[in-house]
């Protein structure tokens, strides 16, 4: 079920008293990230004919950018009835300045926390939230974690794994510590004739 | 009477404390390093590289850089680099080997994951886990030479699992001589077939590809093309 | 440090976003009992504001151990997510699998053949027996029982270890079941085995509850604390024995009836108060449930694949949809969310943690409580902080 933000608050409460449905128990608040798309559509479009004659129907690639949003998914169960899930979708505008929802704490208590954690890793702001900070990142943190456009800090301690990423992040920071561990594998026992190649400190 | 319920308890202290002078169910400790528990089987630490024969453990490794396990592996903890050149391997068939093979048992998790999807039986779980270093870096850091086990240690610490595997790759072998054998016989079969219809007069053979109609009305020799695979084991002896 | 660009959403959203440090009374005393604590169960922070010795606010600050699994989950395939599930709640991994094995096989509509299912079930029962007795006596050492009732518990508890090392290889990181089945094929032995360990373990109960239950100290300290309504407890999502404590009958296994749990006959045991005491007497009365269980599922365990043949193991592509599945763990509800775009990797990867959410209610349960009640609740909600912060 895909609310709007202006009625969500109405008919989450409608949901959880309603005597047929009862939906009392929240169960599960997640956040998704649907990043801005670029889709190529095939259209025909006609054309006019450049010699003159009838337009001609012809395939052609449009471009269109789906625009972005934040969803917040919910799960809804019945403990008294037994019944569910009913899943609630909402999406705010867009990703950047209007990801604004209406909280649904005020309805199922079982949201503060797990709305809070939206709001930590994706960045959606939750109206009507009694405490809105930030739950697993630390106060001060300034980016949004679990979103697609990310970008992890390098500056967490590194070791030297055979894996060129790890390896050319470290030896950006440390290329003296990289050089060392060279004549390091040097010394290990080459009797199988296998080349040094494992740690490639150098290219970097 | 208040306090029984302490009372109780105390008694189940005291059963406990006593008991744990001579019932070994009580008194659980292994006093380790002087006495081992005996591991499982089952038990997995880090993975290992089975070769087959301990005298040229280099020469005789099952593994053939597929690279299937650094793929799967969650922490991506394998690094593999193929080598230049084939080498024989078990059944005879020239395969490429690891160059490099280096898993990094800082970030490995013994997760068994790279076990489960090696098509080869060339990588297993190792029972080894007394193996601290005093550097962090690179010790952990095991190559090829390091991780590569005979397959009678193998037996050693699984005996089950490799017999198993054992019986598993000699049937593999059998099939894959039978195959040989099968094609080999095929492809005498088809000469000495030739031979004779290079006796008789040839069938007029079609320039272009024959429709089905004209394919059956050609000889038997003509449509009995062995594939490259020796996989057709049509024989027709 | 690379700066990244401040969001101008958090900017703009000031005035609804408030830092902890609002309200500073000048004559109540603010503790942090700090990550650094031998009694909040992992890297647990309470920032406690006391009036003399009563708490008058407290607030949890956890996310010491958010290794951001969700992030993880997306980088990496289906199945490489397996063994990371056994690290969340890292006391029962048997159950985290399940419930991760549960969601994918509702996604690709995986079926599951019988021995599976009914292995499943015995490992779920042995990991909540396990968890249960852990659970009694981490609450003891948190009354202050200086590890005594911990240690039999522990005792009993490597029993069960032994068991999952000798079949799935590991005593705690399981990683054993997989979508469509289990990994290895329990032989006779190990359910020999196992079925020794479920009569022993009725034994071990008694003595167990005779060194506990009438207890005259633990009955003082824990009756009549944290008292818990039920309306509050669904409202606020709680789950797990933590409810049933209040009252409200709600068991995934009953409601859901996931796996083959409606072949098992067993009750659900509720309390009457909801406070300290009944937590810690429904998870001894559970574990006794679980027993029986194991019983009825090692006597009728069939032999057949432990498999399921078409079952693929690398190379899970499912179509895109979404699943959520979820299974009643030790702790409550575990789900897993999983949203799939048709490549390898899950699109969205989310895992609901039943200690997560119970946490909720820590406030208002400690409000008015000592210290010392604060820290006996804490422990009777059972948290796992790799959970709670995943």
């Amino acid at each position: 079920m895909l609310l709007g933000a202006s009625r969500a608050s109405e008919i989450a409460r409608f949901l959880r008293d309603d005597e047929a449905l009862k939906l009392d128990y929240c169960s599960n608040v997640t956040g998704v990230d649907w990043p801005e798309k670029e889709i190529v559509e095939t259209v025909r479009v006609e054309t006019p004919d450049p010699e003159g004659g009838a337009p001609k129907l012809v395939d052609t690639k449009v471009k269109r950018i789906q625009p972005g949003c934040l969803e917040v998914v919910y799960h809804l169960y019945s403990m008294s009835r037994g019944i569910g899930p009913v899943i609630l979708r909402m999406r705010t505008e867009n990703r950047t300045d209007r990801a604004v929802l209406p909280s649904l704490t005020p309805v199922w208590r079982a949201c503060e926390f797990q709305e809070r954690e939206v709001f930590d890793l994706f960045g959606v702001v939750f109206e009507g939230h009694p405490d809105l900070r930030r739950i697993l990142m630390w106060d001060e943190f300034k980016d949004h974690p679990m979103r697609k456009d990310f970008t992890e800090p390098d500056d967490y301690e590194w070791e030297p794994t055979p894996h060129d990423e790890v390896l050319s992040k470290a030896g950006r920071h440390y290329p003296e510590s990289a050089q060392a561990a060279q004549p390091e594998k040097n010394a290990a026992p080459g009797a199988g004739g296998a080349p040094q190649g494992a740690v490639k400190p150098a290219s970097q | 009477m208040l306090g029984t319920g302490i009372l109780k308890g105390l008694a189940v202290t005291a059963r406990n404390l006593t008991g744990s002078f001579h019932d070994p169910a009580r008194f659980t400790t292994t006093q380790y390093p002087e006495e081992r528990t005996v591991l499982p089987d089952n038990y997995r630490n880090f993975p290992f590289l089975v070769s087959d024969d301990e005298k040229d453990p280099m020469g005789t490794l099952r593994c053939v850089a597929c690279q299937i396990c650094e793929k799967e592996c969650p922490p991506q903890c394998i690094y593999i680099e193929k080598s230049k050149d084939k080498k024989p391997d078990a059944n005879g068939k020239m395969q490429i080997y690891p160059a490099i093979f280096d898993i990094d048992i800082s970030v490995c998790m013994s997760c068994q994951i790279c076990v489960e999807v090696c098509p080869f039986e060339a990588i297993k779980m190792d029972h080894e886990f007394e193996i601290a270093t005093s550097n962090r870096f690179n010790p952990l850091l095991l190559n090829r030479e390091q991780l590569a086990k005979p397959n009678t240690y193998f037996h050693r610490i699984r005996p089950t699992e490799a017999a198993e595997v054992d019986a598993r790759l000699d049937a593999e072998r059998k099939a894959a001589e039978e195959k040989a054998a099968a094609a080999a016989a095929a492809a005498a079969a088809k000469a000495s077939q030739a031979a004779a219809a290079a006796k008789a007069p040839p069938p007029a053979a079609p320039a272009k590809v024959p429709s089905p109609a004209t394919l059956e009305a050609q000889a038997k020799p003509a449509a009995e093309r062995p594939d490259s695979s020796a996989g057709g084991i049509k024989t027709q002896a | 440090m690379i700066e990244s660009p401040s969001s101008p959403l958090i900017e703009s959203a000031g005035s609804r976003v408030r830092a902890v440090q609002d309200d500073f009374h000048g004559d109540l005393l603010e503790i942090s009992m700090g990550p650094h604590h031998p009694s909040t169960h992992g890297v647990f922070r309470m920032i406690a504001t006391l009036d003399g010795e009563a708490i008058v606010k407290l607030k949890p600050v956890f996310g010491y151990l958010h290794r951001n699994h969700e992030k993880l989950g997306e980088n990496t395939t289906y199945l490489g997510s397996m063994p990371y599930t056994d690290r969340l709640d890292y006391l029962n991994s048997m159950t985290n699998n399940w419930a991760y094995a549960l969601a994918v096989e509702k996604l690709i509509g995986q079926p599951v053949p019988e021995r599976a299912e009914y292995v499943r079930v015995i490992l779920a029962e042995l990991t909540r027996l396990q968890n249960h007795t852990c659970l009694a006596g981490f609450l003891m050492q948190d009354c202050g029982c200086s590890g005594t009732p911990l240690m039999y518990a522990f005792r009993e508890r490597e029993k069960i270890l032994d068991l999952f090392e000798s079949l799935s290889g590991s005593r705690m990181m399981c990683n054993y079941q997989r979508f469509g089945g289990c990994r290895v094929d329990p032989p006779s032995e190990w359910l020999e085995a196992a079925r020794r360990l479920t009569e022993g373990y009725g034994a071990f109960l008694d003595e167990y509850e005779a060194l506990l239950t009438r207890n005259e100290i633990l009955m003082a300290r824990t009756q009549g604390v944290g008292r818990l309504g039920p309306e509050l407890a669904v409202n606020s999502g709680i789950t797990g024995p933590m409810l049933r404590a209040t009252g409200v009958a709600y068991d995934i296994r009953k409601v859901d009836g996931y796996g083959i749990y409606p072949r098992f006959t067993f009750r659900v045991p509720l309390g009457a108060h909801g406070d300290t005491y009944d937590r810690y007497m429904i998870r001894i009365l559970e574990a006794r449930e679980s027993i029986s269980i194991l019983r009825q599922a090692l006597k009728d365990i069939p032999a057949g694949p432990i498999m399921d043949p078409k079952a693929k193991l690398r190379g899970l592509r499912p179509k895109p949809g979404e699943a959520y599945g979820r299974i009643e763990g030790p702790k409550g509800e575990i789900g897993f969310y999983l949203i799939s775009d048709g490549s390898p990797n899950p699109y969205r990867y989310r895992i609901r943690p039943p200690s997560f959410v119970n946490l909720t209610l820590l406030e208002d349960l400690c409000l008015g409580h000592t210290v010392a009640d604060a820290v006996v609740i804490l422990g009777s909600i059972d948290i796992v902080l790799g959970e709670v912060d995943r």
